[in-house]
């Protein structure tokens, strides 16, 4: 069998995949009687033209960062965690409980208080299912999608009944104290100089969520812990001969992975919303899986391909914004390079390795 | 249709080729691998004819081209002098090939009749097959002394008459040449030599046998011919009374190769591991340990005989903390614990014990990992690894690596090659350098040259016995008599569960443990 050389495995076969979800796209906004390359226009200048535009490229993408560190480190371990939805929710429990009970005197203090009870809260909303499937066996991907319900069930009670503010009918908490508010990266970025608009939601985290990265990226490729999961995830059974225990890994993977997806409030609760919503979410627990799927399951890819998805969330919210292509069509974009980047770089691998394999047999001729 | 009996139609065909099988120039190439190189063959019509080489040398992949599961890239096929075309194994099966494989194709919960007919049923109704098929079934089992009970389970049956059932099946679809895929691999010598005398007359009947194996010594009982093959190409066809299992195994090998090691005489030293009355139980809670005891002192290998499935698996998890068990085990003077979370590798490691496991791929190393990871599996926790509390030492585990590599003579020797690119018996050195470079009191190996090719299975032999000469103790379980009489010191025979008996290797022989192992304990004395 041969193989890819590695810089087209990671970079050419995620392009090729990009290359054909957007012909696709293209081919169904001319479907619908609109211009492709007006529609990728609006995308680009809407995502990337202006300090603005970038600014919620890179917010959502920090969103991305968080759920899909957050996806892979489970996923290491072969757990496959699709309850980072629940376990953010949570997370932003935790940081609004953070911000609003304790009268912080500046942001950076509340900031290491939000961040260690966001990661609480996630991580605890990880521990029965992990519990569950490390002792009895039921299959995480049933439990974690079942929490994800029970978080929203439990985040309405709570935000209805006990944190909303007296008079108000809105199911959310009270605006947090202005001290806790975040420094917003065009702020960060005007300090040494770089004009970036500040009119945008990217915020500190987006900092916190690179370095995040690169902490998991250590912690599975340079401590124990990471060595005993990686193996536990290639062949657990392998992994007891060696005296990994599989209870305890499998519980320390995902109280990681909840712990990080439960992170992610600190980027859309503190960061940019200043107060919990319902729904402060939005979705990205589960685009944390597709991240986490064309990043490889690798940090720097997960970090690349939240950016990616970062464009085409800004990208798509200006093209329903500046044409008059249906909010649902977008939905199919995004849809179809999860699609062709997640769930089908084999389709482009074995074509790939067939011509990879010609060109080095002409070359030994 | 034509009518299924064995002697129809030899009368009808004269040989006009004395050469049942010719292959001429087949070549088979996968991506860059080239599998098969110009490879010639004839197989003389009615005779036995063997085909051995390394693994990896293209012995399966020159099958599989015979039994239509690849096509070649270049060369033809005779069969009985007509050029013929294998497509598929349909064609093969047309051709008058039957192929019996390693890993048999039976339906567990069908009768051996039923088994027999699957996929050459004539007609809608069965009832009509199933007659006919008894009665060939009978007439095959008469002339071959192919004794099967037509109406058992397969399930009931032991691995010997499974394998009947697939020569049955063979012989049913009127095949003239027998292709065995490595057939005594799961037999006991007993169920091998009745193997033997089947195929011997399948030859008076005038068929031609192909014998794929590893094992010379069975090329040299049973053959009439016996070709050679070396990485990807034939080497050489030579009668085999006119050769040794030297000169095959230099010819297979392309150097001179120690078939028998030197092993000094044992000097046991001081108690190292006592077992008393070990009891494991599987995850149906069925008993497959029961009660095992037995001791091995310092400098010397403790042989554990006995036909794959009979409780030796078990008692290597157990003792190297995989499985749970009850009862006792000391090792050093202290007890180990057999249950629990104490009961782990990491523990049993620490006390001292070091474990090739019998599967090297699923247990004994993880296959995607780096050689460099795989070194340090199992031992990912030992402070020379560690840079700090916090992080692991990556580049002194490379180093040692590099260093593991060199002694133990792992091609290629880099190690940020993936294990699954090595092959066989480079990724068994790997784990037997991380086991023994331990230097542990308590070496369990299981296996240790399964699948490994000659040059690879001498150098490992030679470093268990240095093990053993240093002092240390070895407890060795392998389903290879030849390597249990070469090796051990000591001879325990294990057969549903339980030790039948000891024997000394110097003062016994393959037939008496050959018994033992069938689970026939003697009879004189008691």
């Amino acid at each position: 069998m041969t193989k890819l050389p590695r810089w087209a495995d990671v970079v050419l076969v995620p392009l090729i995949c990009l290359i054909i979800a957007f012909a696709f796209s293209a081919i169904l906004i001319a479907a619908i009687g609109q211009s492709p390359a007006h529609a990728i226009w609006i995308m680009i200048d809407g995502s990337l033209g202006s300090t603005y535009g970038l600014g919620y490229t890179l917010y959502f993408a920090t969103n991305f960062i968080f759920t899909g560190l957050a996806v892979s480190i489970a996923f290491q371990a072969s757990l496959f965690n699709i309850g980072g939805e629940g376990q953010a929710t949570l997370g932003g429990l935790g940081t609004a409980l953070a911000c609003l009970l304790i009268p912080w005197p500046h942001w950076s203090l509340a900031l290491m208080a939000s961040i260690l009870a966001s990661a609480a809260f996630g991580a605890a909303w990880a521990l029965l299912p992990a519990w569950l499937q490390a002792r009895r066996g039921s299959h995480i991907v049933i439990t974690t999608m079942m929490f994800n319900f029970i978080a929203y069930a439990l985040m309405n009670y709570v935000l209805v009944n006990i944190l909303r503010p007296q008079g108000s009918m809105d199911p959310a908490t009270a605006r947090f104290p202005v001290t806790v508010n975040l420094p917003k990266l065009g702020d960060i970025l005007g300090v040494v100089g770089i004009p970036f608009s500040s009119k945008n939601p990217a915020n500190i985290s987006f900092l916190i969520a690179i370095a995040l990265a690169f902490a998991v990226w250590v912690l599975l490729w340079h401590t124990r812990l990471g060595y005993a999961l990686r193996a536990f995830g290639k062949q657990e059974k392998a992994a007891i001969y060696a005296g990994i225990d599989p209870v305890r890994i499998t519980i320390y993977a995902l109280l990681l992975s909840g712990g990080i997806s439960g992170l992610m409030a600190i980027n859309a609760v503190q960061g940019a919303a200043h107060r919990l919503v319902l729904n402060s979410v939005e979705g990205a627990g589960f685009i944390g899986i597709a991240v986490a799927l064309m990043g490889r399951n690798h940090p720097f890819g997960i970090v690349l391909a939240s950016l990616l998805f970062g464009f085409l969330y800004q990208g798509g919210t200006q093209l329903a914004l500046g044409t008059t292509i249906p909010r649902e069509v977008i939905t199919v974009l995004q849809a179809l390079v999860i699609l062709f980047t997640g769930a089908l770089p084999y389709m482009v691998q074995r074509p790939l390795e067939a011509l990879f394999a010609r060109l080095a047999r002409k070359e030994a001729a | 249709m034509a009518q299924a009996t064995t002697g129809g139609r030899q009368a009808t065909a004269a040989p006009l080729s004395p050469y049942a099988i010719e292959l001429k120039g087949i070549s088979k190439s996968f991506g860059p691998v080239r599998a098969n190189r110009d490879i010639n063959i004839a197989v003389p019509r009615g005779t036995i004819h063997g085909i051995i080489g390394e693994n990896g040398a293209g012995k399966s992949t020159l099958m599989s081209i015979l039994y239509g599961f690849y096509r070649a890239d270049a060369g033809t096929i005779l069969i009985n002098g007509h050029e013929t075309a294998i497509p598929d194994s349909q064609s093969a099966i047309r051709a008058g090939i039957g192929m019996v494989f390693q890993h048999f194709k039976l339906v567990q919960n069908f009768t051996v009749l039923e088994n027999v007919i699957l996929g050459a049923e004539d007609g809608a109704l069965l009832n009509t097959s199933l007659a006919r098929a008894r009665k060939v079934l009978g007439e095959l089992s008469r002339e071959y002394d192919l004794d099967v009970d037509p109406d058992a389970l397969v399930e009931d049956l032991s691995v010997g008459h499974q394998q009947r059932v697939e020569i049955l099946k063979a012989l049913y679809r009127q095949a003239d040449i027998l292709i065995l895929d490595e057939p005594t691999g799961v037999l006991t010598p007993e169920e091998a030599d009745h193997l033997f005398r089947i195929l011997q007359g399948l030859k008076d009947q005038g068929k031609t046998v192909i014998l794929i194996t590893h094992k010379l010594r069975e090329i040299m009982a049973v053959t009439d011919n016996v070709s050679v093959m070396r990485r990807g190409t034939m080497v050489g066809t030579v009668k085999t009374s006119q050769t040794s299992p030297e000169a095959l195994a230099e010819l297979m090998v392309g150097r001179k190769v120690l078939l028998e090691v030197e092993k000094k005489p044992a000097a046991p030293g001081r108690l190292v591991l006592d077992v008393r009355d070990l009891r494991v139980k599987d995850d149906a809670g069925v008993e497959r340990l029961k009660g095992i005891s037995l001791s091995i002192r310092a400098g010397e290998i403790l042989g554990i005989a006995g036909v794959a499935g009979n409780g030796q698996s078990e008692l290597l998890e157990a003792l190297g903390g995989i499985a749970d068990a009850t009862g006792h085990v000391v090792m050093n003077g202290v007890e180990l614990p057999l249950a629990g979370r104490r009961n782990n590798g990491q523990t049993r490691r620490a006390a001292g014990i070091s474990h090739v496991p019998e599967d090297r791929q699923s247990l004994g190393l993880i296959m995607d990992f780096t050689a460099w990871e795989n070194i340090g599996f199992g031992y990912h926790n030992a402070p020379e690894y560690q840079r700090n509390a916090l992080l692991m030492n990556n580049a002194a585990l490379r180093a040692d690596t590099e260093r593991k590599m060199a002694t133990f003579d792992v091609r290629p020797p880099i190690p940020t090659l993936a294990a699954k690119s090595f092959s066989g018996g480079n990724q068994q050195k790997i784990v037997v350098a991380r086991e023994i470079e331990r230097n542990p009191d308590l070496l369990l190996v299981g296996q240790p040259t399964r699948g490994v090719d000659i040059g690879a299975i001498e150098f490992i032999h030679k470093q268990i016995l240095g093990l053993r000469d240093a002092g240390k103790a070895i407890l060795l379980v392998s389903v290879e008599l030849d390597e249990i009489m070469g090796l051990a010191d000591r001879i325990l025979v294990m057969f549903d569960g339980r030790i039948m008996g000891e024997r000394d290797p110097e003062k016994t022989n393959e037939r008496e443990l050959g018994l033992l192992m069938a689970g026939i304990t003697e009879t004189k004395g008691a």
